[in-house]
Order: structure tokens, then C-alpha cells, then sequence
């Protein structure tokens, strides 16, 4: 009972914080960029405005437009839902281990890019063919970086190889130095930030994100939003539970959890200010270099795992 | 004969299907009879072997006969043990959907005579179990042979076009150089023993030398008709050209054959297994992978992308065989069993979820009359069964959770990642980097399946004459979703099928994962331990689903469910079209950028002054101009220096047979003294 208790806090906390953590990074951003930017409260704002619309649905869309926008805001909650932000003591986390939640983002990124070619307009198929070409070098790359994980831990479950990396008092593995680089590069591109894309443009050259969705408008455009901030929330917590494990706890004793969520928020704050000078701090990249990108980041995932069977560490 | 046991149950059900092989040609115009009772009757049959096999595998011990059929000193002996019956049971399942499908498919007068078809599909079914039970190595080439031959009569059902025929021989050309091999290496097996039982070959003690031209042999003769590289080109070929039940059957199940070949002689009738031979398989099987994934990619023709899909996954299975191999040649029984469990696996996934996409593009195919992907789109609107099914194996070809694929290429990372250290260190430096070039085939699979169904199914028609296409019949209808309810048992309760899997791997290797599995509880697929690896697809569909319904309930009470159509947004202009969605050339564009230098690539691009610009691409196959034109330009070259030798004169043959006789004389050497 108690677990399911822990599962439907951790659920629900990951709900509410992803909008926050998007705010976060947007009300950075706009600090650095030496704005006032709209407070960290704005994407509860904009999800509201957007939920109370009228959805405008093409002549053209089968039923499967309509149904995607549930089925990604699920997959993202479920994702959010299995990954370790509070306790390892999950029941939903047996459901999938990173390779399977690799899986499950990856599903998640087809049917939007289905659902953008469902129309039959140019936006929707150039947005869902560079989706696409992202994913699909993004996500070995991903794969690369969990691998090196699994090794030092000798299991691919998250919840293993938080406790393993988080019992230690400190240890630095050296994969893992490799892997957080290509980590973060997969991170940027994964969630549609500067320099692979860039979430507040309306551009036709250079949008990916925007325009699949583009033609998503009231509620549906609202559960893609909201699917959009979790993803970034899950990505965080990924890069959490792999690099930054301390604080998470194992059992579920309440006082503990709720230290845990204080440590969580603190650590997202950081990663939310991170991300922000990261974003000010580059350009986009033309989309041709996008795959050079990525396959650094493969590259450094692939030289993670050599190096944790080199060193054997 | 009746007596019961699951040895005559299959005897008995390949009778049957070689009867209604001879009734079609009694029938041979009678199109009714032929597509309304024999097809659905040789699915039934399908069942039956289906089952018989099931029981066999699960009662756990190897049955023999032998068959008083060829030359007086020479019989048949067949022999049903647990790995031929797995097969078996993948190839019952298939053949019921893909019979159901043929008999709505199969349309009058389309080359070949109804009866006729009849006959050649229901033959190649035979034959493909008859290979399946084949316990010597002359039953087996029977068999194997009359595979090839009614496959090869089968794709050029349509025999009037020259490109199909050109097709065909190049099947049966590579077909014939594959079977040659195959049958060396049971040469080298039975070891100057004269016995080519299998039974005799399994207690043969040959040298690693001897043993390792064997395992080449078979790798070569397998592997032509698996379409391993470089060995694939008959595929994109045969495939296109072949009606598409035919296709379905040769993709799904065909290739399977090779694949349950070179298993029975690596791990059954060869007494050792060598590391290197893993190390080859492996690296082999990555590449045709990789190769075949980026094909598929930029392909044109939906057929020849899902025929080299084909060629993807048999890499596929390939690298885990591979793997197994590896772990087997340094004893690491558990390791092995869980690469050869993906392995299997795969070879039930790939057979169900690519018939019954090939058994779509015959529904697109008959309805459309288009096979290039430039020509369709939209064809969710218009043929909503085939689009949904069709998705189902789109996803599961993916390798996308909850669905099959992905179970087998879990397995096969997991077993990537549990090697706890190889003897030879550069094996484990090997390892993580097989394991990464896995998961990019992976994700390149996804990308040319979303081509493909996005393009095919979604969008707007490129054509007017799209708006016409009707659904597939009430046959094909029930065909496609027996495959598509197979795919959905694999993809969601894997510890069930792992119940199947588990005998073959303990026979081969003496391990399995059916308990370990499953230790858990049912729903929960833990290959070692729940902390090492766990993964529940029924979690994952019951989530995502209580998500999706809870969400969208909760939208309704809080909000509403207004919702209004319009027209979509065409970037302010007025006249968005048909034609400005992407193209499938389009579509492979960043794959032709990134991997430019597997392709050979022709392109014209038009200029800006042109009055009637044209985009052209063509990518070309680099193994053709490498490899085989070479070859065929020597064999020409040497059949006219043979060719010299004819001179059509009767006095120069007669010199010859005089020439003939004085050397024979010669060498001779009672004569010569």
C-alpha cells in the first residue's frame, strides 16, 4: 500500500513540477537574456488558456491525430512515472529498465511524427522527417550512455544502478565522465533546445518540434505541451539518477521522501539555470550538423563503455 | 498410422498439403474451387501442425521414423526434435493467416493458372516442413531443393513480364550456388563414412580444420538464402516481383529455413564450436544489418523496403546466433541460452509481423495498383483495416515497446551486457561496440518504418485515383489479423512464449530462461534476476492506456470537448496540395547525407532555367558493380574461351575423340608398356 503511495506521490510530483522546471528555464533564460521574462508560473497559465479552447482539428486528420496528443502525454507520464526522481521503491519501475525506457520515448517519438504526416501538409512531413533523423541518432547515442551505467553496475534497472552509484561515498568512474558529456549532448537535442532546435521559433527553416505540432490547437496542443515539459523532467531525472544520484532515498520512510523532493527541486534548479546559459550561450546549428552533433555524442557514449572495460570501472 | 503422435501429425499434415497440391491441378481453371476451398482448407491444416508441433515441444522428447520413399538402400529419416518443432510452429502459424490471405488475394488470370498456384504454394509449404524433419542429409536436399523450385515457380507467377523472370533466375541461380554448399559441408560432416544420416553425423569427432570449412560451407549455403551480405541481391529482387502472399511466405518463413540450418549444424550436428566462428556470424550479421536498415531507408518501392528490411533482421538474427555461438565455444552455457532465446525469438517475431506486412502491400497493391510509395498516400481514410493492421506491424518491426520486436532485441542487449568478461579481452572491447551499432540499426529500423507507413497510409492521396481504393475482402481481413493477434502474443506475454523457446535452448545448449523468466510472476520478463533486468510489457500497455482513458475523462470534467474541423494551416497560402508533402525520395534524403558512402548514387538535379525541371535519384546497390557484374563478365568470358572449342565441324570433333582416346591410352599404364 505504502509503495503504491510512493508511486502515485512520485506520479504526481512529476506532474506538477515538469511545468515548473519549463518555466524555470524559460524565466532564466530570459533573466540572461537581460528580460523580465513572464514568471516561473507561465506554462500552468498557458496549459489553462489552452485547455479552455476550442480545438480546431484538420478536414484532413484520421483518428489517429486525434489520439495521439493521450497517448504521448501517457507515455511521457508513465516515463516520469518509472524513473527514480524521490525513492528507488517503485513498483512501476520492474515495468521497464533503461533500455525499455528508451523504448518507450522512442514510441512516443513516432507516433508524433505519424501524427504529423497524418495531415499531408509540408510542415507536418519535413517536421516529422527531422524528428525523426534526430531520434534515430539520438537515441543509440542514449543507449550508449545508459550502457556505460549498466556496466558499472552490471544491471540495466535504474533503480539498481542508483543505489549502486549512490552507496558509494564518492567515486569517480571515469566512463562516467564520458557518458555525462554525451548525456548532455542527447539532452539538448532530445528536448528540442538550442543548438539542435529552438522552442520559441515559429521559422519554417529551422523549426522541428514546432512544426510537428503544428497543427495541434486546443486541448491536444495543451496535453503536448504538457508531454513536451515531461519529457524535459524525465530527461533531468535521468541525468539525475545516473550522475547525481545522492539524496534519493530507498525506502519510503515520509520526513526521507520529503527531503528527497527538497534535493530534487534544488538539483533541477541548477540544471534548469544550466540549461538556460547553455541555450544563451550557443547558437542554433544548421540542420546538417545536427548529425555530426549526435554522433559526438555516440562516439563519447561508444568511448565511455571502452573505457569502463579498459579500466575495468 | 493414426496412432497420434505429433511425427504423424505433421507427416499427415504435409500429405495434405501436397493432396490439395494434386487436386489443384484436377481444378486447374476452376478459379472458385481453388481460392474458396482449397487456400482456407490448407490454412485449417495449418492449425493442426501448428498444434502437433506445439505438443511436441512441450512433451519434450525427440521422435523418429523412417520413410520407404527414393532408392532401395536409401529412405527418408525424419526425426521431430524440439528445435524442427519450434520452426514448425512458427510456420503453422504463419501459413494459416497467410493461406486465408491467398484465398481473398489470388485474383483470376494474373499469369499463372489458379490450380496451378494452388499446386506450387501448397508444395513450397510441404517442403519447407519437410525440411523441418529431415533427419539425413538426402531428405534433406530433397526437400531444400524442392523448396527453391516451388518458390521460384511462385515468384514468377507472372511470368509474362521479362523483368520478373529476370528476377526468378537470379533467385534460382543463387538458390542453386547456396545449395551446392550446403551440400559440401554434409560432404565434410559425415567424415568418409558413407552414412549421411544426421544421427551419424552428430557422433562423427572431425578436426577443427575440417570442422571450420564445414561451418563455411553451411555459412554460405544458409546464408545465400537467408540474403546475408553479400548474398542479399536476390531479395530486392524476388520480392518485388512476387505476388504477396508468395512474398510473405519467402520473407517470413523461407528465410527462417536457412536460419534453422545453420542452427542444427553449429550446434548439433558439429560436435565443437570454435570462437571465431561467433566472432564471423557476428560481425557479418551487424553488417547486413546495418546495410540492410539503411537500404530500406531510401527505398522507393514499398516491397523492396520491406525486402530489405528482411535483410536487416536476418542480420539481425545472425549477430545474436553469433553471440550464442560465442558464448557456447567458451562454455558459458546460461549466456548463450539467453542469445539464442533472442535469436528464436526474433525468428517468431520477424516471421509474423513481416508477413503480415507484406500481406498489406498486396491489400495496397490490389487496391491502388501501385507499388511505388511516390503514388500512394492517405490510404488510412480509404482502407482503415489494412492502415490499423499494417501499423501493428509497423510498430512491432520497429522493435517499439509493447510490441514484438522489441522483446527479441531486449534479449539480445541484455545478452550484449551481461557478458561478465570474455577470455580474450579484445572479444570484450568488441562487445559494447556491437551492442551501440545494435541500438543505431534499431533506431534507423524505426525510421524506415515510419517512412513507410507514413507515406503509404498517411498524408493526403498523391493520386486522384487513391479515393477509389477499397478495403481488403473478409479473407484477407481474418489473415492479416491472425498475424496481427501472433504479433500482439509475442509482443505482450513473453514468459508464455518463452515456455516454447525454452526446450530448443535446452536441448542446444542446456540452458533456458522459461524459469528465471517468469520467476517473477507471468507478466514480468526477468531473463537472470528482477535487479539485473526487468521489463513488463502488460505494465506498459495497462499504463499508458488507465493514462490515456484518465486523462481523457479528467479533460472533460474540467473542461470541455468542443472541437471544430477546418481547413489546415498552409503557411498563409491558398493553394497547399497533394503534392507538397514530402516524397518518399524526400524522406530518405538525410540518410542518402549521412550514409553517402554505402550507396551508389545517381543524381540529376534540375537547373533554374529549365522549362521542365526533373528531380531525379538513383541509388544503386554498390555489391553489383563490386562483386557481381565482375563475376558474371568472368563467367562469360570463360564460357567463349570454352566456346572456342566448338567449332561445328564434324572432322574437329572427331580429332577430339581421337585426342580423347591416345591420352586415355597413355595414362593407362597396362597399355603403355
Amino acid at each position: 500500500m505504502s509503495q503504491l503511495l510512493s508511486q502515485v506521490f512520485a506520479t504526481l510530483s512529476a506532474l506538477l513540477l515538469a511545468p515548473l522546471l519549463l518555466g524555470w528555464v524559460d524565466q532564466s533564460r530570459a533573466w540572461l537574456a537581460n528580460r523580465s521574462g513572464p514568471g516561473i508560473l507561465q506554462p500552468y497559465r498557458t496549459l489553462h488558456k489552452l485547455f479552455n479552447k476550442e480545438s480546431v482539428m484538420a478536414d484532413t486528420a484520421s483518428p489517429l491525430f486525434r489520439f495521439v496528443p493521450y497517448l504521448i502525454f501517457g507515455c511521457m507520464l508513465l516515463a516520469s512515472a518509472i524513473i527514480p526522481t524521490l525513492s528507488t521503491d517503485l513498483p512501476l519501475a520492474r515495468a521497464a529498465d533503461a533500455i525499455a525506457l528508451v523504448g518507450l520515448f522512442a514510441l512516443a517519438r513516432v507516433f508524433l511524427a505519424l501524427a504529423a504526416m497524418d495531415i499531408g501538409t509540408a510542415f507536418g512531413t519535413l517536421g516529422a522527417r527531422r524528428e525523426m533523423l534526430i531520434g534515430f541518432l539520438a537515441e543509440p547515442a542514449l543507449l550508449t550512455v545508459l550502457f556505460s551505467s549498466s556496466l558499472i553496475a552490471n544491471s540495466t534497472a535504474l533503480k539498481t544502478i542508483v543505489n549502486k552509484v549512490s552507496q558509494n561515498e564518492f567515486t569517480i568512474y571515469p566512463s562516467l565522465v564520458f557518458a555525462a558529456m554525451a548525456f548532455v549532448l542527447v539532452f539538448l537535442a532530445e528536448n528540442a533546445r538550442v543548438p539542435v532546435d529552438n522552442p520559441a521559433t515559429h521559422l519554417e527553416l529551422t523549426m522541428i518540434h514546432e512544426a510537428l505540432i503544428l497543427e495541434y490547437s486546443g486541448r491536444h496542443l495543451a496535453l503536448l505541451e504538457w508531454a513536451a515539459a515531461l519529457k524535459l523532467f524525465a530527461y533531468s531525472t535521468i541525468g539525475i539518477a545516473l550522475f547525481l544520484p545522492w539524496g534519493i532515498t530507498g525506502g519510503m520512510d515520509p520526513q526521507r521522501v520529503i527531503l528527497a523532493l527538497v534535493f530534487l527541486i534544488l538539483k533541477l534548479a541548477l540544471l534548469g539555470v544550466i540549461l538556460a546559459l547553455v541555450e544563451t550561450l550557443s547558437a542554433k546549428l544548421r540542420i546538417f550538423r545536427v548529425p555530426e552533433f549526435l554522433a559526438t555524442a555516440f562516439l563519447l557514449g561508444v568511448i565511455g563503455m571502452l573505457t569502463h572495460i579498459l579500466l575495468g570501472s | 498410422m493414426l496412432n497420434g503422435s505429433p511425427l504423424n501429425w505433421v507427416l499427415w499434415v504435409i500429405a495434405v498439403w501436397i493432396g490439395i497440391g494434386f487436386l489443384g491441378i484436377v481444378a486447374l481453371r476452376r478459379f472458385g474451387v481453388v481460392a474458396k476451398v482449397f487456400f482456407p482448407l490448407g490454412g485449417v491444416v495449418g492449425v493442426a501442425l501448428a498444434w502437433a508441433s506445439a505438443r511436441a515441444l512441450t512433451s519434450g522428447t525427440a521422435e523418429t521414423a523412417t520413410l520407404p520413399i527414393g532408392l532401395p538402400q536409401l529412405q527418408f529419416h525424419l526425426r521431430l526434435d524440439q528445435l524442427s518443432s519450434f520452426f514448425l510452429l512458427i510456420l503453422g502459424i504463419a501459413s494459416v493467416g497467410i493461406s486465408l490471405f491467398s484465398a481473398g488475394y489470388f485474383r483470376n488470370g494474373a499469369g499463372t493458372a489458379p490450380g496451378l498456384l494452388c499446386m506450387e504454394f501448397h508444395f513450397f509449404l510441404a517442403s519447407m516442413a519437410l525440411v523441418l524433419i529431415a533427419d539425413d542429409a538426402y531428405a534433406f536436399m530433397v526437400a531444400w531443393e524442392s523448396m527453391a523450385l516451388s518458390s521460384y515457380f511462385l515468384v514468377t507467377a507472372n511470368h509474362k513480364m521479362p523483368k520478373i523472370r529476370a528476377a526468378g533466375f537470379l533467385y534460382l541461380l543463387i538458390a542453386h550456388v547456396g545449395a551446392i554448399a550446403v551440400l559440401l559441408s554434409f560432404g565434410i560432416l559425415q567424415a568418409n563414412t558413407g552414412d549421411y544420416t544426421f544421427a551419424n553425423m552428430r557422433l562423427q569427432q572431425i578436426s577443427p580444420f575440417w570442422a571450420s570449412v564445414a561451418f563455411l560451407l553451411a555459412l554460405f549455403g544458409f546464408g545465400a538464402k537467408a540474403g546475408i551480405l553479400p548474398l542479399h541481391v536476390w531479395l530486392p529482387e524476388a520480392h518485388p516481383a512476387a505476388p504477396s502472399p508468395v512474398s510473405a511466405l519467402m520473407s517470413g518463413v523461407m528465410i527462417k529455413m536457412a536460419i534453422y540450418g545453420l542452427l542444427r549444424v553449429c550446434f548439433d550436428l558439429l560436435h565443437i564450436q570454435i570462437w571465431w566462428w561467433g566472432v564471423l556470424l557476428l560481425a557479418l550479421g551487424l553488417g547486413t544489418a546495418l546495410f540492410g536498415v539503411i537500404f530500406a531507408a531510401v527505398q522507393t518501392d514499398m516491397k523492396r523496403l520491406l525486402a530489405y528490411s528482411s535483410i536487416e533482421n536476418v542480420g539481425l538474427l545472425f549477430a545474436a546466433m553469433g553471440l550464442a555461438l560465442l558464448f557456447r565455444s567458451y562454455g558459458m552455457n546460461t549466456l548463450a541460452a539467453l542469445a539464442l532465446t533472442a535469436c528464436l525469438y526474433h525468428v517468431g517475431a520477424h516471421a509474423f509481423f513481416k508477413s503480415l506486412l507484406f500481406l498489406t502491400t498486396g491489400s495496397v497493391l490490389h487496391a491502388t495498383g501501385e507499388r511505388n510509395l511516390g503514388k500512394l498516400g492517405g490510404l488510412i481514410r480509404f482502407m482503415p483495416w489494412v492502415a490499423w493492421l499494417a501499423l501493428i506491424g509497423v510498430l512491432a518491426s520497429s522493435g517499439l515497446p509493447p510490441f514484438s520486436g522489441f522483446v527479441s532485441e531486449w534479449l539480445l542487449l541484455q545478452s550484449f551486457l551481461f557478458t561478465p568478461g570474455l577470455p580474450q579481452s579484445f572479444l570484450n572491447m568488441l562487445i559494447p561496440v556491437a551492442a551501440a551499432s545494435i541500438a543505431l540499426i534499431a533506431a534507423l529500423a524505426g525510421y524506415a518504418m515510419v517512412k513507410f507507413f507514413g507515406v503509404v497510409f498517411l498524408g493526403q492521396p498523391r493520386e486522384d485515383k487513391l479515393s477509389q481504393a477499397h478495403d481488403a475482402g473478409f479473407l484477407e481481413k481474418i489473415g492479416m489479423l491472425w498475424l496481427a493477434l501472433s504479433c500482439l502474443v509475442l509482443g505482450l506475454a513473453p514468459n508464455f512464449v518463452l515456455h516454447f523457446i525454452d526446450p530448443v535452448t535446452q536441448t542446444l545448449v542446456g540452458k533456458g530462461l522459461a524459469h528465471s523468466g517468469s520467476a517473477n510472476g507471468w507478466w514480468l520478463l526477468t531473463p537472470t534476476s528482477l535487479e539485473r533486468a526487468s521489463y513488463s510489457p502488460v505494465y506498459f500497455l495497462v499504463g499508458v492506456v488507465i493514462t490515456c482513458a484518465l486523462i481523457f475523462t479528467v479533460v472533460r470534467i474540467f473542461y470541455h470537448g468542443r472541437m471544430r474541423r477546418s481547413v489546415p494551416w498552409s503557411g498563409g497560402h491558398t493553394w497547399q496540395n497533394a503534392r507538397m508533402q514530402d516524397t518518399a525520395e524526400g524522406y530518405g534524403q538525410p540518410i542518402r547525407q549521412i550514409f553517402e558512402s554505402f550507396f551508389d548514387m545517381e543524381r540529376h538535379l534540375p537547373k533554374p532555367e529549365e522549362s521542365e525541371p526533373e528531380y531525379k535519384v538513383v541509388v544503386t546497390d554498390k555489391f553489383w558493380k563490386g562483386i557481381y557484374l565482375p563475376i558474371a563478365r568472368a563467367t562469360e568470358f570463360v564460357s567463349a574461351q570454352v566456346g572456342r572449342l566448338q567449332q561445328g565441324r564434324i572432322s574437329i570433333y572427331l580429332l577430339y575423340s581421337f585426342l580423347t582416346l591416345l591420352i586415355t591410352l597413355l595414362l593407362v599404364p597396362g597399355v603403355s608398356r
